[in-house]
């Protein structure tokens, strides 16, 4: 039951974390901004209108959508937000989570492929190049973690991170900011992809799905907002725990980590806005050298582990 | 100064119809030597349009490869051709061809020997041709045979004429090797609006109605080259007072543009917080001239004769609070611009504009000036109020986005000065003196060159007696800096177009016409 609380709150909830992180760049901007809400009337609106089809769209241009939609809730789905120890925290791991979300991209690029426009074609090139530096660095981020926490259970990892005996371990700081890195560049937001740009020449994610329309953008955009939703709820499961209610507590205990867990999301969002509003965007060549620094901040993590227990 | 031209191309007769420059009826050969003289770099090229039976080449003695201590002076040549044939000016001299190309678009002449045959401004979708009534039907669009490139592994990316953004229209044809582009092509023409057909016949109040719409943002300056353009043919005096108001609500232009030019620049690499910086000061700049002049962009504000608005004490005021503010507030952009290096490291190196490129196309402006070449029609060849005041010319050596950038952030200074001197040196009186009447039956030509935020824009005007306009031909600086950014993309990676093409800004409107 609260496994699926936990579903439909994170799907209800990924809209408002990208309109308030738009609202909040836009009030930093010194403009009025469109309302948090917006986003829902986005979706409503793309799901009302017709689908334009290109005449040379396959039938994987037509499931893309769903399929990457679907890969990125279950993903989000295994992630605990306000408690831990869901039914799906013991039947799936970070990898698992991490597999799902590479399973999306592939259905994603190969969709932005399959119409056959320079755009698509383009998109789909720079987000694979983003993605061989971006998966690496994910999952060393994810060893680090298991190493340390003994397991690769998220729950696991999150009552771990609770105990007071961690302390402060270089190799968590290096884990945080590689997951950062990836997280950045995963969500498209600058300086690695631009969210809002007009220029098709500069996009990546934008440009894969830019022969989408209707209630297929409409799922493409869903996934999109799960998925910043996603990765700030990883991050802070893992590296701010506090106030998550445990497998078997009261109502009160979850209510309590479902606020926790809104504020969370609220500051994640905050620090999101003004990191984006300082920064310009980087050349696209230059993104792997920034996903490797990501990468090799991963690899440390782990060599620092062995090193400080051998000693 | 017309001796030096007419020495340099010899067998032409001086004709005496032009002010305030010369005009030299050329034969064959005389047309033949100067283009000659281009291909040399002894002048640099200055405007190149037709009319029917007509072709006219203007010549600038301005900094070319060879030209020593030049004035600035220019001298126009033309040819008759009555069979509706000319010989070539872009088979010797490149920055010609797309003119040419244009020249025959809009009259239906041939240049004989041009290397690039294909129409420029006609898509073939018009009905009539300018000075052709009824010569060419209204069609669909026709093909256009983009220049073929041959290679391993190269695609092409379309993009155009309707972009994503609200710019104007503009097909782009890249051709790329991965991410670095191995050709840009551009197609334009899409905002073709028929200027000159519009002015044939016009009044002048109506002419300078349209010379003030031929490119909107730099609407004061298309005004100005149009006024002073008339007042040279015309030999009507302009009261001292509307000369230095002319000249305060062009650096209010020059100010406002730049503004959003470095805003839009910055946000092109995704830095949004200077645009918006630069959105609130250009905002100030445009309420400015709305409460001094009563227009947002002063459309309209300058005619023939002098100026449609004056100045009053309250106005005085608000635009000295304008500066005061701008001043207060444009170092602390340019040290945001200086101190974040995300944005550096994507402007620095980023398009570079080759000097020598820049010279050959006579490119004038900020990105002309960006890349070494000292040119700006306030100095050379000048005209008042700007002979009167002192001022340097900002100019950068690098010719990338951030040498752009730089100018035009020295340039917002240089007109902040501008206009302080010019509101302490305002003399009080008339704003506007009538055109004189025509004293006989013969038209009456003129010819003005006009620094607006660009460049330098050419206006040519042909009056009749009673002083309705017979032909005009503008010409916007961007004619010579579209084929210079194909040149400049080239070897840079697709996603920094955008970039460069901001950083140049060229005029879509303007350029077609």
């Amino acid at each position: 039951m609260v496994q699926g609380l936990q579903m439909l709150l994170v799907l209800a909830i990924a809209p408002l974390l990208t309109g308030f992180v738009r609202w909040v760049k836009a009030r930093m901007l010194r403009r009025r901004g469109a309302s948090p809400l917006q986003p829902y009337r986005d979706l409503l609106r793309l799901v009302r209108k017709e689908v334009v089809l290109a005449e040379s769209a396959s039938w994987l241009f037509r499931v893309a959508p769903y399929l990457v939609f679907t890969a990125i809730w279950v993903a989000a789905a295994l992630i605990p937000t306000f408690a831990t120890g869901l039914l799906f925290s013991w039947s799936a791991d970070m990898i698992a989570i991490v597999a799902l979300l590479g399973t999306a991209r592939f259905f994603l690029a190969l969709a932005g492929m399959d119409v056959g426009t320079s755009f698509g074609g383009l998109g789909s090139s720079r987000e694979m190049m983003i993605a061989s530096v971006a998966e690496p660095a994910m999952l060393m981020a994810v060893f680090t973690l298991s190493l340390l926490a003994g397991s690769t259970q998220l729950s696991a990892v999150a009552n771990f991170m609770l105990d007071q005996s961690v302390g402060l371990r270089i190799s968590l700081g290096l884990v945080l900011v590689a997951l950062l890195i990836v997280s950045i560049a995963e969500n498209a937001r600058i300086p690695v992809d631009n969210p809002s740009t007009h220029l098709e020449l500069t996009m990546v994610h934008e440009a894969m799905v830019l022969e989408y329309s209707g209630r297929h953008l409409a799922m493409i955009e869903a996934a999109a907002f799960l998925k910043l939703v996603l990765y700030a709820s990883l991050i802070a499961c893992v590296f701010a725990p506090w106030g998550m209610a445990a497998a078997g507590d009261g109502f009160f205990a979850y209510l309590v980590g479902t606020g926790v867990y809104l504020l969370k999301l609220a500051v994640a969002g905050v620090l999101l806005a003004a990191f984006e509003t300082s920064i310009a965007k980087m050349r696209v060549f230059r993104v792997p050298e920034f996903l490797g620094a990501a990468l090799m901040l991963g690899l440390l993590g782990t060599l620092l582990l062995f090193v400080t227990r051998s000693v | 100064m017309g001796r030096t031209f007419a020495a340099l191309i010899g067998r032409a007769t001086r004709g005496t119809d032009l002010r305030p420059w010369p005009r030299l009826h050329a034969d064959v050969e005389g047309w033949l030597r100067a283009a000659g003289g281009l291909r040399d770099g002894a002048y640099g090229l200055a405007g190149y349009w037709g009319e029917p039976g007509r072709v006219n080449l203007a010549l600038i003695d301005i900094p070319t490869e060879t030209a020593e201590a030049p004035t600035g002076g220019l001298c126009l040549v033309s040819l008759d051709c009555p069979a509706g044939r000319f010989p070539s000016v872009g088979a010797v001299f490149p920055p010609a061809i797309r003119l040419e190309r244009t020249i025959c678009d809009l009259h239906g002449m041939r240049a004989d020997g041009n290397p690039d045959p294909r129409p420029w401004l006609d898509h073939g979708c018009w009905r009539a041709r300018e000075g052709m009534p009824g010569a060419a039907p209204a069609g669909r669009a026709t093909d256009y045979p983009f220049l073929p490139v041959e290679g391993e592994s190269l695609h092409r990316i379309p993009v155009g004429p309707v972009h994503a953004g609200i710019i104007e229209p503009g097909h782009f044809r890249f051709t790329c090797s991965g991410e670095t582009v191995v050709r840009l092509e551009e197609r334009l023409g899409y905002v073709h609006k028929g200027i000159e057909g519009l002015m044939a016949g016009a009044s002048l109040e109506r002419a300078a109605h349209l010379a003030g719409r031929v490119s909107g943002d730099s609407t004061v300056a298309y005004a100005l080259a149009f006024a002073q353009a008339v007042e040279a043919a015309t030999q009507t005096v302009v009261p001292e007072r509307a000369v230095w108001l002319r000249a305060l609500m062009a650096e209010l232009e020059r100010i406002a543009n730049h503004l959003g030019d470095i805003g839009a620049i910055c946000n092109d690499a995704a830095f949004s917080i200077m645009l918006a910086h630069c959105g609130v000061l250009r905002e100030r700049v445009l309420r400015a001239a709305a409460l001094c002049f009563g227009h947002r962009l002063m459309m309209d504000k300058v005619i023939p004769g002098g100026v449609a608005a004056d100045l009053t004490t309250d106005g005085r005021a608000v635009i000295e609070g304008l500066l005061a503010e701008v001043r207060a507030r444009l170092p602390e952009l340019a040290g945001l611009y200086d101190k974040t290096t995300s944005l550096q490291d994507r402007t620095v190196g980023t398009g570079h504009l080759r000097p020598d490129l820049a010279r050959r196309f006579g490119c004038g402006g900020v990105i002309g000036r960006a890349s070494g070449r000292a040119v700006d029609a306030r100095r050379l060849p000048g005209y008042p109020p700007y002979d009167q005041l002192p001022f340097d010319i900002p100019v950068a050596e690098a010719g990338d986005v951030d040498a752009r950038v730089r100018v035009r952030f020295a340039e917002v200074v240089k007109s902040l000065s501008l206009i302080t001197h010019a509101l302490a040196r305002m003399p009080a009186g008339p704003v506007l003196a009538t055109i004189s009447p025509s004293d006989g039956d013969q038209p009456a030509e003129g010819l003005a060159l006009v620094e607006g935020f660009r460049g330098d824009i050419l206006l040519w005007v042909r009056l009749r007696p009673d002083r309705t306009v017979d032909r005009c031909h503008a010409r916007d600086p961007s004619w010579f800096q579209w084929p210079l950014l194909e040149a400049v993309i080239e070897g840079n990676i697709v996603a920094d177009f955008p970039l460069c093409n901001k950083s140049f800004n060229c005029s879509y409107s303007g350029h077609d016409l």
